[in-house]
């Protein structure tokens, strides 16, 4: 809790102090059943309904039932990048929650604990404020049931939201929402939890917490609301609002969230999901609904990604627009499928046979998950060419507040167009930039002549042809239609001064870790900046002169330093740069960057480098 | 998080397409494809290959049938000639017992498939079986199969002249074979009575071995968006979409 400053004296009779904070880092601890997410829920849709900033991080097990979970929630009244490398809360259920994470609290943090199942190390109570709550027992009493039954996790918000002030009467609206359309008796029991939690005295804690008014980003009249989701319900929405009405899929850790809320979601507008038997036939299902006139997604994680490259290519040879959503996890093979990893770049922009150029995006938040979706519908459309957004299960499953989005004026309508025309070369070799536009089957061609459509080189009507002449013409169209695309995107900002000493490159979900490891390396008189790049193929033209105006080029990434040194983006750049300053920052521990981490690693590297030792 | 700049804006409309649209024919003016307008290419196989006379019943069909090019997606694989033909002499999953070839040079050890089981046990509904000497007896059978509402599988057998002549004389009588049809009290909606059908040695049967009508999965699709959108037909997409985003305020 940073900027502690004391407003409030002691007042008689125990009443706790208040402090002013500008945010707090809460990590809860339990098992996977316990509802913890639940919780990080509240505080995160809490905090954007009172116009903070919030951002979450959880791990759950890949088991079924059990196991150690956490969520971490981190509001604050200013910006909020990343969920927080230390916190200043534990809120722990059992003795291997209390184990595992109190290192992960800063010195003189408090631990708060179910004294029903932890017992404190006298030895940590010297270094950390302990509050022991009986958690369990006091939830039975509240509404009966078995300490085995849901609803400590509600008392546990009651005591954080009496810790942090927070405000009950929303709380108490969002504790309804969630349960509404249930038994009332739910409502009934999930409030007086609370209710019991919020008014357990506290007075071994002496202290409360106030968020200060947001300084920085205070609401503007009119400004709109703040909605607050996950990143896979944000790509899910962006899809949706791109006009995407088809998609089918097969079900894989951390994917399966997206295909489960399309399924759910697009007959609304007269769509469909379909679950497919395997991977390979969902990709070709939602080729084959792109070809019938109207862009349609597949997705899935690594392991699904590799089995849908052939079909990808036959898209990149047909040239047909088809969005393939890749929310990483940690491979290869079965892997870490609940941890976060960046080292499906290779597979997504190269993983394919044959010269087989397609389009990679990842997005860098919740909020732009949303804004790329449509993006790459836009860009399929337009390219007549596949996309794969590469997000990763940093982003998937972290919760976010951000402007709600003018739907009004954002949605798509995309719905194929009919018209009859006179004649249509689908291959057509004069077209500017090669960039020519998939037809909807169905449209009457006035000339009677129809294309074909073939995974084999063909000519300009798509009929198949082992001719040279025409492989060489038609391999420049697909790859030159892209070059096209790659120069007009624009070049991304430094984050920071453009010139320094170390420039930190990242992409995907590291945007926000490597935006405060540049400030708070700054602040402290660092010569230190941050690109991030969101278009990873083709690369935007100008990223070149950004890195003349460095002294060191270091890849910041979640995946493997491979057998040179660098990362998977790392080995992009130093392909297409020939640049020796270009150098890997990687790590591969299935979890998210900590500032601290990124701002040591730079600072040792760049010494490294300086002493001839890298 | 701060808002990126987001640099979808310039691509959210495909632009100008470069196409010139015409106006529709009135449908009177319409007339069904003519086997010359359809046949788009002429495909390169071998003199004699059994495929030919299979496109070739194909188009005849389209013409028989009055359609319109707009109302057609011809989607093409291959056919089951019991060996890879089109690379030149592979064991294929339906290569007998033995079979030699120049994937393997001491023969097949593995039993073939049987595509008609497969069929009937993957729940396509209409399931039959012919062979492409018997040109009108292919024509009833796509007839039979486009009628059909549901996924339609039938098998045609087409010998590859190539590489392995003579796999189907046994259900060519001009061979020495025989062409029996499937009995007439044959009960095509008893999937039993079709893998009794399907289980017969060459020459086998030809003709429709099952046949049900079970609601498609477009129709179950349907269903689900129909239901659907009498609950929110009345919006626009954005405020179908709208009403998510305030349930996450």
């Amino acid at each position: 809790m940073s900027d502690t400053s004391m407003a409030a004296p002691a007042q008689a009779g125990g009443t706790p102090l208040v402090t002013h904070i500008s945010e707090a880092v809460i990590r809860i601890a339990g098992n996977s059943q316990d509802g913890i997410q639940a919780i990080g829920g509240f505080l995160a849709r809490l905090a954007g309904r009172s116009e903070q900033e919030v951002m979450t991080f959880m791990t759950i097990p890949s088991t079924i039932s059990g196991g150690p979970s956490i969520f971490q929630v981190r509001i604050g009244t200013g910006e909020v990048l990343s969920a927080g490398d230390e916190a200043d809360m534990l809120l722990c259920f059992y003795q291997h929650s209390y184990e595992d994470h109190i290192k992960s609290i800063k010195l003189g943090g408090i631990v708060l604990y179910d004294s029903d199942h932890v017992t404190p190390n006298p030895e940590w109570q010297e270094n950390y404020r302990h509050v022991g709550v009986a958690i369990s027992g006091l939830t039975v009493e509240a509404i009966g049931g078995t300490g085995r039954d849901k609803g400590k996790n509600i008392y546990a918000m009651g005591l954080l939201a009496k810790i942090y002030d927070l405000d009950v009467p929303k709380i108490t609206k969002l504790i309804q929402e969630r349960f509404s359309g249930k038994d009332t008796s739910i409502v009934t029991n999930a409030l007086t939890c609370f209710n019991a939690g919020y008014s357990h005295s506290l007075e071994n804690l002496l202290k409360t917490y106030q968020f200060k008014a947001s300084e920085g980003k205070k609401p503007t009249p009119g400004s709109r609301p703040q909605v607050v989701m996950n990143g896979n319900e944000a790509l899910t929405y962006g899809l949706i609002a791109a006009g995407v009405r088809f998609g089918a899929g097969y079900p894989i850790t951390p994917w399966s969230d997206i295909m489960e809320l399309l399924r759910k979601e697009l007959p609304k507008y007269g769509g469909s999901f379909i679950q497919c038997e395997d991977e390979i036939a969902s990709v070709s299902m939602a080729i084959g609904a792109s070809w019938g006139g109207r862009v349609a997604v597949t997705g899935s994680s690594g392991p699904g990604i590799s089995l849908k490259t052939e079909a990808i290519g036959w898209a990149v040879m047909a040239e047909i627009p088809l969005v393939v959503v890749d929310v990483q996890r940690g491979g290869p093979s079965t892997g870490m499928p609940t941890n976060v990893e960046q080292s499906d770049l290779n597979i997504a922009c190269f993983g394919g046979h044959g010269d087989s150029p397609r389009v990679v995006i990842a997005p860098a938040s919740v909020e732009d998950c949303f804004y790329t979706a449509i993006e790459a519908v836009n860009i399929a459309r337009k390219f007549s060419t596949p996309v794969i957004i590469l997000t990763d299960q940093g982003i998937a499953s972290r919760i976010e507040a951000f402007e709600m989005p003018d739907l009004e004026k954002i949605c798509q309508d995309i719905t194929p167009d009919f018209t009859p025309v006179a004649d249509h070369k689908p291959y057509d070799l004069s077209a500017a930039d090669g960039i020519t536009r998939h037809l909807a089957p169905g449209t009457r061609v006035a000339s009677g002549k129809y294309p074909v459509v073939t995974g084999l080189e063909h000519d300009e009507l798509g009929h198949p042809t082992g001719s040279p002449k025409l492989h060489v013409q038609m391999t420049a169209k697909r790859r030159n239609k892209l070059k096209k695309l790659g120069a007009d995107l624009p070049t991304p900002k430094t984050i920071g001064p453009n010139e320094g000493q170390i420039l930190l490159v990242g992409w995907g979900s590291s945007l926000g870790p490597i935006t405060e490891a540049v400030g708070r390396g700054r602040s402290v008189g660092d010569a230190i900046s941050g690109l991030h790049i969101k278009n990873l193929n083709p690369l935007p033209n100008g990223l070149e002169e950004i890195f003349q105006g460095f002294r060191h080029v270091f890849v910041v990434e979640l995946n493997d330093e491979g057998f040179y040194g660098y990362g998977q983006l790392g080995q992009l750049l130093r392909a297409r740069y020939c640049d020796p300053k270009i150098r890997g920052i990687n790590k591969s521990d299935g979890l998210t960057w900590k500032v601290k981490e990124i701002l040591d690693r730079a600072r040792a590297l760049a010494d490294a480098v300086q002493n001839g030792k890298a | 998080m701060t808002s990126l700049a987001l640099p979808f804006e310039s691509l959210t409309r495909t632009g100008n397409l470069n196409l010139v649209p015409v106006p529709p024919l009135p449908e009177g003016e319409r007339k069904g494809l003519t086997k010359k307008e359809v046949a788009a290419d002429h495909p390169t196989w071998c003199p004699g290959c059994g495929d030919f006379s299979v496109l070739a019943l194909y188009f005849k069909l389209i013409e028989k049938r009055k359609m319109h090019h707009e109302k057609i997606t011809t989607v093409a694989g291959v056919m089951d000639n019991n060996v890879y033909g089109l690379t030149k002499n592979q064991t294929s999953p339906t290569s007998p017992l033995g079979y030699k070839s120049k994937t393997d040079a001491w023969g097949s050890g593995d039993r073939p498939i049987n595509p008609m089981k497969q069929a009937i046990a993957a729940g396509a509904t209409f399931v039959a079986r012919t062979t492409h000497t018997n040109p009108n007896h292919v024509l009833q059978m796509m007839e039979a199969a486009m009628d059909h509402d549901g996924f339609s599988f039938i098998e045609c057998l087409s010998e590859c002249v190539e590489f392995y002549p003579g796999a189907f004389d046994g259900a060519n009588p001009r061979k020495g074979g025989q062409f029996p049809e499937v009995p007439k009290d044959h009960d095509v909606t008893d999937e039993y009575a079709a893998y009794k059908l399907a289980e017969e040695l060459m020459p086998g049967k030809f003709g429709i071995f099952y046949k049900v009508n079970r609601p498609t999965k477009n129709a179950n699709e349907a269903k689900i968006v129909s239901t659907n959108r009498e609950k929110f037909a009345s919006l626009p997409d954005w405020q179908i979409l709208q009403k998510n985003f305030d349930r996450m305020k």
